[in-house]
């Protein structure tokens, strides 16, 4: 009875022992896999590979955290710190008070930025997705054309035709008042495109017997596609915030009135022309302000992102 | 019959005219306009008068700034950053997707993160950073090194502020493409990679170049078009990093600087026009290399 203990503990020891040398091989095949399923230690010289450029990419993201809570007296601090010592507010204050010396006070600024770019991104995402699903789902006259023509424009980046644009505006009288700031975001090639091929991955079927079943498109857009195609239209908002949020272009040649100017305008003028260090705190909390809006977003949203990013190829 | 396809030819319009109003006004008509203007001269004030193609010989004989800076330097600018940043970012896509889920999430979120702002908005960085006094971090580490015996005047040297854009192109060229190709490559079947192996592929370049790069070209063609508009990026950088306008010998002088400068400053729109359209032939041309290289190629 005893050796009959013994052995069965013995065998249970060895199907441990083999058990785990068999997870611990697993583990290494998944590690050395794309797409691994756990961490191993192989994956290290990756990221080794990868580090001249983690430094370069994150450095300046430190750097603008640290730089926008540094007192004045450190910012003039020799040697240089990277990281501040004592955090202190001076300049926020600063930057909020700078604003007040042209008029405007920077709550304006924000508003209009929070404003003009929540509009963008809901007017972008309704005209966007209601042409990718005539893309992906309906059929018409010229429709092959006109993809063909949006995924072409693409490559048209707005800063190529800024000086036609700029004559349209006037023409269209888009001058001066907070549509400028949003009209001509609109039409944004990507996110159609992008929403069109994920749309594409919708089983036909749906759409079919919805069809039949007497849905019109409205009903099977709304109720049908737009809840499939979630993680396209999360991308197009991302896309969306960016080019509003980061807009100089509009504040600076469409709109005079100080009082309809946004924030990354405000901020430009700050870093423009100024090299005085005081400045440079502000700077940072400018920069810092523009920035963190969009990486919280991106970390947010970014499974989205990359769920559309698999269906983003140009045939 | 006929009455319910009248019906839904109605529809489908419905779904695209409010897009194609915009898309029409301000790309299509943009450059429809560039064209037209561009052969005229225009100063907004008087109706534009035709001087056919005065514009452009000017812009090719007469107007040295084009000719010596702004040409050659938006033409050296785009062959580094566009092909440069392109292959970092196909080799940093590449190298995440063979990390596993969590860290890979972090470290494509911080590589992701400058094309999150834009480089003439972190222009303050950059001036603190190469900053021309001992104070500046470039400086102070070379100083303390012992590379150097002075401060560099990093931001008033004409080759140091093109270098400069360079690294700050480089810096953000992980644009919406590199996500593309890094979700393209996690995407691939894995079973074609256990397959090639047991048909004798024996190392890891043999992997890119069989499998991985074929398996994503429609992503690769994506990414090549972003890095393509990411070039764009630089515009307005040099000033930015010099504090003056025109930079210094006008250094890092970029076409879209010129055109702006035409166009925005001097009111010369025929003129900016022109630019324009060169530009434009320019992202052509590219384009046309990129869906070459990463079409797939149609079987008559």
């Amino acid at each position: 009875m005893k050796k009959n203990k013994e052995i069965l503990s013995k065998t249970e020891k060895l199907r441990r022992k083999l058990l785990k040398k068999a997870k611990r091989n697993y583990r290494k095949f998944q590690g050395i896999k794309i797409n691994p399923n756990y961490f191993h230690k192989s994956q290290i010289k990756f990221i080794f590979l990868m580090l001249p450029m983690l430094i370069v990419t994150i450095l300046p993201i430190v750097y603008i955290i640290s730089h926008a809570f540094k007192s004045l007296s450190e910012l003039y601090a020799y040697p240089p710190r990277i990281f501040a010592s004592r955090i202190t507010l001076d300049n926020f204050r600063n930057l909020i008070l700078a604003t007040s010396q042209t008029g405007v006070p920077f709550v304006r600024y924000l508003f209009n930025s929070i404003l003009s770019s929540s509009l963008t991104i809901v007017f972008t995402i309704l005209i966007g997705s209601l042409a990718a699903y005539s893309f992906s789902f309906l059929a018409y006259r010229f429709k092959k054309t006109l993809f063909a023509l949006n995924q072409l424009a693409i490559m048209i980046v707005p800063v190529a035709i800024a000086v036609p644009r700029f004559i349209v505006m006037s023409e269209l009288g888009l001058t001066n008042n907070l549509l400028s700031h949003i009209i001509p975001l609109l039409a944004m090639p990507v996110g159609v495109f992008l929403v069109k091929q994920f749309m594409d991955q919708v089983p036909r079927e749906l759409y079919e017997s919805a069809k039949i079943d007497g849905a019109t498109n409205w009903q099977i857009y709304l109720k049908i596609v737009l809840p499939l195609v979630k993680p396209a239209i999360m991308t197009i908002a991302i896309l969306a915030f960016q080019a509003s949020w980061n807009n100089i272009e509009t504040s600076s040649l469409y709109v005079d009135d100080e009082a309809l100017k946004t924030l990354p305008y405000y901020f430009s003028t700050l870093t423009l022309g100024t090299s005085a260090i005081a400045a440079q705190g502000m700077s940072a909390v400018a920069s810092l302000i523009i920035f963190v809006p969009n990486i919280v977003l991106f970390i947010l949203l970014q499974k989205n992102v990359m769920n559309t990013m698999a269906y983003s190829g140009i045939k | 019959m006929k009455k319910t396809r009248k019906i839904k030819f109605n529809d489908a319009y419905f779904f695209i005219i409010p897009y194609f109003l915009i898309f029409f006004t301000f790309v299509i008509a943009l450059i429809v306009i560039s064209v037209i203007l561009s052969l005229t001269y225009y100063d907004t004030i008087n109706f534009p008068s035709f001087v056919g193609l005065r514009n452009y010989i000017n812009l090719f004989t007469q107007d040295s700034d084009f000719m010596q800076y702004a040409l050659p330097t938006t033409i050296k600018y785009a062959l580094i950053i566009g092909p440069g940043g392109y292959i970092i970012s196909f080799f940093m896509a590449w190298l995440l997707s063979q990390i596993s889920h969590k860290v890979r999430t972090v470290l494509a979120i911080i590589l992701y993160s400058p094309s999150l702002t834009s480089g003439v908005l972190m222009a303050v960085i950059w001036k603190v950073m190469f900053s021309g006094d001992t104070r500046g971090y470039l400086n102070y580490f070379l100083l303390n090194l012992g590379f150097i015996n002075q401060p560099l005047q990093w931001l008033q040297n004409t080759h140091m502020i093109f270098g400069i854009m360079i690294f700050v192109g480089l810096w953000s060229s992980m644009s919406v493409g590199f996500l593309a190709m890094l979700s393209g490559i996690l995407n691939i079947d894995k079973d074609l990679y256990e397959a090639a192996y047991v048909d004798g592929l024996r190392n890891r370049w043999q992997e890119i170049f069989y499998i991985t790069i074929p398996s994503i070209k429609p992503q690769m063609l994506f990414g090549a078009v972003m890095a393509v508009v990411g070039t764009f990026n630089a515009a307005g950088l040099a000033a930015a990093l010099s504090g003056s306008y025109p930079p210094p010998q006008l250094a890092g002088w970029l076409i879209v600087d010129h055109m702006n400068d035409f166009g925005f400053g001097r009111y010369e729109m025929g003129y900016a026009s022109a630019m324009s359209v060169v530009l434009l032939s320019m992202v052509m041309v590219f384009y046309y290399a990129s869906v070459r290289l990463f079409g797939e190629r149609k079987v008559r």
